[in-house]
């Protein structure tokens, strides 16, 4: 090749500063580059912080003891939002019910028992789509399926079992990686002790993933908390004078109730709505901060 | 005491109950493993079971056609689709350069301080509900659109292109920057050894090696953009009108989504108008299939790829 080759600058190099000149236009390409990228990383961080930064500013006067314990007065226009606190609480817990044994389970079969054939790249496109659907197709689904065809109704069942649907992709996901992140030793160890691949699964493998596990379960549960589309058919209630009784009642639930009172109610007071926000925004973040919390000891803790 | 270790033959005595448990235990966790697919062939059925007879009760024409206007019948879905597709290209021109920008500086420019905050906080806007965002969206951001741009309503198809950029960053963000890590160390080395700038490697060398994630980021944004609904059901402005012309973006349009969300609540089960919403909800179902597919089918091309490069 007659191609000539680019040398790094040196001190010696004599060209007649042609070498350099092209070099400094390339150093300042690069400034101006990296300068450009740098304003963009800050450009789409900057409004995540302001957004959570207002939303307190705005909420702070509305968080009372009575906000959060209070049942909603005068067209929801005053009180507080304990249904709506409890709803969520419910849901999410309903979810967990349904959506962690599942997708613990089916992650324990695609680690420890899934050949890799035909049938197992069936069941991962499955995944990823299920993954990919959008909420209000879940929601659609949940009412065709959960409420009318086996008439559980508009209910906390319905909508946690649509919403544990939604959730089963991120469980199996972050499981079976937590899985397969379990160094191979300990299997072989278990099994030539004499330990069955059940045994060896579940007094060795699981308690190993365990940390593994609950982050990628915390990590769907805050999605599920936060959706509102797969329980505006399902399960959401506009407005509930009492807290549900049974898991067949109707319930309210922050999401939706947040999305009621910012499009629904007219003459709705500011303070209450930034505070409905502040409160969803705390229950899901602080879910995810319990989730990197294990994440990060699990980690400094683990052994291999 | 056991006497002997083996794939389960010859001389080992195995407890009958235990291993009859053992048995059912594998059977339910194969099962469990089969439920995805369950689940998948489930919602399509069901959407079809209650969105295909509204092919049968409206007309093919009159189902595409440009008026959507349902308490006079009127069930043309081209105006959702526009809105849909108008709002996701405007989201878009927002989420990829910004995520793939964000990305690059992340992995390949930030330093370890700045990358410790850039991260945790990109995630923070992933864990964001999007209801929060439409909420924010109705009271922050279309007032300040409709004075900055003096528009007749902020409620727009811009407005809910900015939210859903918002939401889709996330996505590109993290996705592209795993694409970013994977590219071997040795080739930028490689590159830098042979005088490039570290601002030319990574035009030349990094990005380009990393496209085939990239391009599965960008496809699942669109995805998550195409499927979002509350935020942009809050924003948009609800007017199913056909969104044709590049002044449609500064217009309130209707997506297929916020469609179904703000109209299925209303409807009487089995009317027209519910079957229509449901197959509103199939024709969502299937672009989410061709996204997926479309997204994972790139990744695979780039495993096989890496295959034959390591065989």
């Amino acid at each position: 090749m007659t191609q000539a080759i680019h040398v790094p600058p040196s001190p010696d190099i004599t060209d007649g500063g042609q070498y350099r000149a092209g070099s400094i236009r390339r150093q300042l390409v690069q400034r101006a580059g990296f300068a450009l990228l740098s304003l963009m990383a800050v450009a789409t961080v900057v409004p995540i912080v302001l957004v959570i930064a207002y939303i307190v500013q705005q909420a702070a006067p509305a968080i009372t003891w009575d906000f959060l314990t209070g049942f909603p007065r005068e067209g929801m226009r005053q009180g507080g939002i304990l249904p709506a606190i409890i709803g969520t609480f419910y849901l999410t817990l309903g979810t967990a019910v349904f959506s962690v044994p599942l997708g613990v389970a089916a992650a324990v079969y695609l680690a420890e028992y899934a050949k890799d054939n035909t049938l197992t790249r069936l069941i991962r496109v499955a995944i990823i789509n299920l993954a990919g659907i959008p909420s209000v197709v879940y929601g659609l689904f949940g009412l065709g399926l959960f409420v009318l065809f086996l008439r559980f109704g508009t209910s906390i069942l319905s909508a946690s079992l649509t919403l544990s649907i939604m959730t089963l992709p991120v469980i199996i996901s972050a499981s079976e990686e937590a899985l397969r992140a379990v160094p191979q030793a300990f299997r072989t160890v278990s099994v030539s002790l004499g330990g069955t691949r059940w045994q060896t699964i579940w007094r060795i493998v699981l308690p190993q993933a365990v940390p593994g596990i609950l982050t990628g379960v915390i990590l769907g549960l805050e999605r599920a908390a936060g959706e509102t589309a797969p329980i505006l058919f399902t399960g959401a209630a506009f407005f509930l004078p009492r807290l549900p009784n049974s898991p067949l009642d109707a319930t309210m639930a922050l999401p939706y109730h947040l999305f009621v009172i910012s499009t629904q109610v007219p003459e709705m007071p500011l303070q209450i709505q930034y505070g409905t926000a502040l409160v969803l925004i705390g229950f899901v973040l602080g879910m995810n901060l319990v989730a990197t919390i294990i994440r990060s000891r699990a980690r400094a803790r683990r052994q291999w | 005491m056991r006497q002997t270790v083996g794939g389960g033959g010859g001389t080992r005595r195995t407890n009958p109950r235990r291993s009859w448990g053992e048995a059912v235990v594998t059977r339910l966790i194969q099962t469990s493993g089969y439920s995805a697919i369950v689940f998948v062939g489930l919602i399509f059925f069901f959407l079809v079971r209650e969105g295909l007879p509204a092919v049968f009760q409206v007309p093919l024409g009159d189902l595409f056609s440009a008026r959507w206007y349902p308490i006079e019948e009127y069930f043309g879905v081209l105006p959702l689709i526009s809105g849909s597709l108008i709002v996701t290209a405007g989201a878009m021109a927002v989420a990829i350069p910004f995520g793939i920008g964000t990305a690059v500086f992340i992995s390949e420019i930030a330093p370890r301080w700045a990358r410790e905050i850039l991260k945790p906080l990109v995630e923070l806007l992933g864990g964001l509900p999007s209801v929060v965002l439409g909420f924010l969206g109705i009271l922050v951001l279309s007032p300040f659109l409709r004075r900055a741009l003096d528009l007749p309503t902020g409620l727009t198809a811009l407005a809910g292109s900015l939210l859903l950029g918002g939401i889709a960053v996330p996505t590109i963000v993290s996705i592209a920057e795993d694409a970013l890590d994977a590219v071997p160390k040795s080739y930028r080395e490689a590159a830098l050894a042979l005088g490039a700038t570290r601002w030319q490697t990574i035009w030349g060398v990094t990005l380009p090696a990393a496209r085939s994630g990239v391009m599965t980021a960008i496809m699942l944004g669109i995805g998550r953009t195409i499927g979002e609904t509350m935020a942009v059901m809050m924003v948009t402005g609800n007017a199913p009108v056909l969104a044709l012309r590049l002044a449609s973006i500064v217009s309130p349009v209707r997506t297929m989504t916020a469609t179904i969300a703000a109209e299925m609540g209303e409807v009487a089960t089995g009317s027209q108008h519910y079957h229509v919403l449901f197959f509103i909800g199939m024709l969502l179902f299937v672009i989410s299939l061709i996204v997926n597919v479309i997204a994972s089918a790139v990744v695979f091309r780039q495993r096989t790829r890496a295959e034959r490069v390591l065989s």
